[in-house]
């Protein structure tokens, strides 16, 4: 669904964007995760006909975004990072305005519609200069799927949200890309862990790794690191955890509690199990303590870090 | 074609939620209105008959055309200007509209406000017909008129050039505003120190006396064309900032 190759983009003589290359398949939710200026935004600005690149192409639904910029931004319901909207329109005028320059017929049915789907249909005839952030941010969204578009392209779709409004706007989006490209960014990690099939990290404007949340986390460390909890005695279970065949270093900690390691790919969490019941203790909590997204974003994104090792493959 | 009309609407709309419009439409009918009334008076007093004038629209027309010079760059500094600044210029961008489809909806839509204001003030010459005898010459009038609405549409024309060429109203305001005193004042003082084929220039690009002909009922190609290339102007260097703001 999106195709992007080579691009590159100036602004003067600063370099944005330094040859990125990736692509979007149908019904897939790629994370677009990065520091901020890492070129998120100006990626986003290409592929929605916003801005030319410098050089590179990109192609969005099989069109060129510079050769048929038009039929893309058809095809794309994009929400940019600061909400663009009208204060002195209603939520419905304003989605109505939108779905007429798409040219939809019935755009005030559609403009309800499409309220009711981003869960706003009792606030349709309020001002939008009225409206909270939570809000002004589902109008937002409500305007990017007015023409029920193939890609939608969301440049920081829960910034600025309270806890819950996070929570129901991943719920939001996570249903529309069942069907949907979604192509997402964020510089939050336990948003692009959470929503995304696939996740792109990109900083100074090249992308330093790409996969799925959890294979980028197996791929820098080369174990996985759990905790374990038994209700009562400990005496002798990191004994009976050792004779468990796979786990290493295993350790009682101060508190109660037993830490082991095991190889990635080789998930002996099971077998641990089943022997620490088998030998009468009372398991109540077995939990992985590995490195979050967190981490290997910090260390990707850290300078002079050796890239290469975690590099597209 | 839709494109432009829904953006047109759409500005439209907007000039009757906004009180600047309001002020500048009630500033510009009531000094008109006061100005007809004086004339009216003054006609009154001297029996229709001044050294056998009749009142006329003319007058009335030409500081109509003038006030317009001071009232359009309020109507456009918001037109595009404010779009930038708020970043829903990038929703226009990313909508399948066209760069100049943009543009001239902008246009089109404070063209239709000012058109609607234009029409207010034919009560006036509906009033002065049934006050002086012989009655108002309706070809002379159109012609007043088709100036007028000329005017208004090559002044707004540059206002919403200007006004993409900025984020900033003030500045698009003081950029229309300076080009529209330059036009109808400024450029006609070199045409009248030059004799040569330069000052024949400098009066063709006074605003002033295009406007004058065509209100006193001489409807020449060359006045009319003058007002159409300022119109294409505007929309051009409309359509160029909107295209520069993408390539930045």
């Amino acid at each position: 669904m999106i195709q992007v190759e080579g691009l590159i983009k100036d602004y003067g003589a600063r370099r944005a964007l330094h040859s990125i290359s990736f692509d979007a398949k149908q019904g897939e939710i790629v994370g677009f995760l990065g520091p901020n200026g890492a070129g998120k935004t100006t990626t986003m600005r290409i592929l929605t006909g916003y801005m030319p690149p410098t050089d590179g192409t990109a192609t969005v639904a099989g069109y060129d975004v510079v050769e048929e910029s038009i039929e893309v931004r058809r095809r794309v319901g994009y929400l940019p990072e600061t909400v663009p909207l009208y204060p002195d329109m209603t939520a419905v005028e304003y989605l109505k305005f939108m779905a007429d320059l798409r040219g939809i017929p019935q755009s005030k049915e559609r403009a309800y519609e499409t309220l009711e789907h981003v869960n706003l249909q009792d606030r349709a005839n309020s001002y939008i200069g009225n409206f909270s952030k939570g809000m002004r941010q589902r109008v937002g969204l409500a305007q990017a799927l007015i023409h029920r578009p193939e890609v939608l392209i969301l440049d920081e779709p829960t910034i600025g949200l309270d806890p819950a409004q996070v929570v129901e706007m991943r719920n939001v989006i996570k249903e529309i890309g069942k069907d949907r490209t979604v192509l997402l960014s964020t510089h939050i990690l336990s948003e692009a862990q959470n929503m995304c099939d696939r996740v792109l990290i990109i900083n100074k404007g090249s992308i330093v790794a790409e996969d799925t949340p959890e294979n980028l986390q197996s791929r820098l460390v080369g174990s996985q690191r759990v905790v374990l909890r038994v209700r009562g005695d400990t005496d002798g279970l990191s004994e009976t955890v050792k004779k468990v065949k796979g786990t290493r270093s295993v350790e009682a900690k101060p508190d109660e509690t037993i830490e082991f390691e095991f190889s990635s790919g080789q998930d002996v969490r099971p077998q641990v199990a089943k022997a620490v019941v088998q030998a009468g203790y009372e398991l109540i909590e077995m939990r992985p303590i590995g490195l979050s997204l967190e981490e290997i974003f910090l260390e990707l994104t850290r300078d002079n870090t050796p890239v290469k090792k975690v590099s597209r493959g | 074609m839709r494109n432009i009309w829904t953006i047109a609407k759409r500005e439209y709309d907007y000039y009757f939620i906004t009180p600047i419009a309001y002020v500048v439409a009630f500033v510009l009918l009531g000094i008109l209105g006061a100005y007809f009334a004086f004339i009216i008076v003054y006609f009154t007093q001297n029996s229709f008959q001044l050294n056998g004038n009749t009142p006329s629209m003319s007058d009335i027309a030409g500081l109509f055309a003038f006030l317009m010079v001071l009232a359009i760059p309020i109507l456009t500094m918001r037109l595009v200007a404010e779009e930038n600044r708020m970043g829903t210029i990038e929703l226009l961008l990313t909508a399948p509209i066209k760069d100049f489809e943009l543009i001239m909806g902008k246009w089109l839509g404070s063209f239709l406000f000012m058109l609607t204001l234009i029409l207010v003030t034919l009560a006036y010459p509906i009033i002065l017909n049934s006050l002086i005898d012989p009655h108002i010459d309706w070809g002379i009038l159109a012609s007043t008129y088709l100036g007028l609405i000329l005017v208004a549409a090559s002044l707004l024309s540059i206002g919403v050039g200007i006004s993409a060429i900025f984020s900033n109203q003030i500045a698009a305001l003081m950029g229309t505003f300076g080009v529209g005193l330059f036009l109808w004042w400024l450029v006609g003082i070199p045409a009248n120190l030059i004799t040569s084929t330069a000052g024949d220039i400098f009066q063709y690009l006074t605003m002033n006396g295009h406007v004058t002909s065509l209100i006193d009922g001489k409807i020449n190609l060359s006045d009319i064309s003058y007002f159409l290339s300022l119109i294409a102007l505007g929309l051009f260097t409309g359509t160029t900032a909107v295209e520069m703001r993408r390539w930045r």
